[in-house]
């Protein structure tokens, strides 16, 4: 179960996350995109899901990353990606409800070059139950 | 000249197996729904199922090409309500199309629409760009 004490709250991943040309190109080239100057507009959730994995699964939130379903997505792109960005990602807890026995939340993460805010993301994240 | 209630040019994307591994690869996200069948079916699935990331990454690229580039996408989003089935074989097809919604001076609001199979698949699917 979920701790609904983590709703409203703020985790900080404790990775510093470099972005490289390498990732960007790999990224590009599933979906046919040959201009890679700049990452593609959903590139961040590379980043942002494997911090929430390693955030939200920790024994104080307590999601069952295993039984995860992703709802929905939502980015916000303050400026594109470039390689050699290096951010780091938090993640806020922004609702907990449970509806037919899966817990659903809904959490923003935001991830920042230095002080610099480069995407906004939110995530609706199924747990069934 | 765009206007609101303009309907852009529908393109369709191919996805298959080997897309599916590529993209897990580029993405991290190893979940086996993705690549194993037998371990899709034992959870309940029909069969492998694509990233639905994967299907808004495909979407992505529709807005970014009409937009002139990734660099022009401000905001996207969208729900994921059915997912892209892709069997062993196969190449199924993802079709995008989407309407001008939304024109503030260079800033157009589009909604998307994204089909597989005929089903579905990505729900309120909106994205901002300039251009």
């Amino acid at each position: 179960m979920i701790n609904p004490d983590s709703v409203g709250r703020t985790f900080h991943g404790v990775d510093q996350i470099t972005v490289t040309q390498s990732e960007i190109d790999s990224f590009a080239a599933v979906i046919g995109e040959t201009n890679t100057t700049v990452a593609p507009p959903t590139f961040s959730i590379r980043i942002s899901l494997s911090q929430y994995e390693s955030i939200l699964t920790q024994p104080e939130i307590g999601v069952n990353w295993s039984r995860l379903v992703h709802g929905d997505q939502k980015f916000e792109i303050f400026r594109p990606i470039v390689a050699g960005d290096v951010f780091t990602c938090s993640a806020t807890i922004e609702t907990l409800r449970v509806a037919a026995g899966n817990e659903i939340i809904s959490v923003r993460s935001d991830l920042h070059n230095g002080p610099e805010l480069v995407v906004s993301s939110w995530s609706t994240l199924v747990v069934r139950g | 000249m765009i206007e609101v209630g303009m309907v852009l040019e529908e393109k369709i994307f191919f996805v298959d197996r080997d897309l599916l591994k590529a993209y897990a690869d580029a993405s991290g996200d190893q979940n086996p729904i993705h690549q194993n069948e037998e371990f899709a079916i034992s959870v309940g699935l029909p069969n492998v199922i694509a990233h639905g990331m994967l299907t808004m990454a495909l979407a992505g690229k529709y807005v970014s090409d009409w937009a002139g580039g990734s660099a022009n996408v401000r905001e996207f989003s969208a729900r994921f309500i059915k997912p892209v089935i892709v069997p062993a074989g196969e190449k199924v097809d993802l079709t995008v199309n989407a309407t001008v919604i939304e024109i503030d001076g260079n800033t157009f609001k589009l909604e998307i629409t994204a089909t597989s199979a005929g089903v579905k698949v990505l729900g309120m699917a909106k994205a901002v760009v300039v251009k």
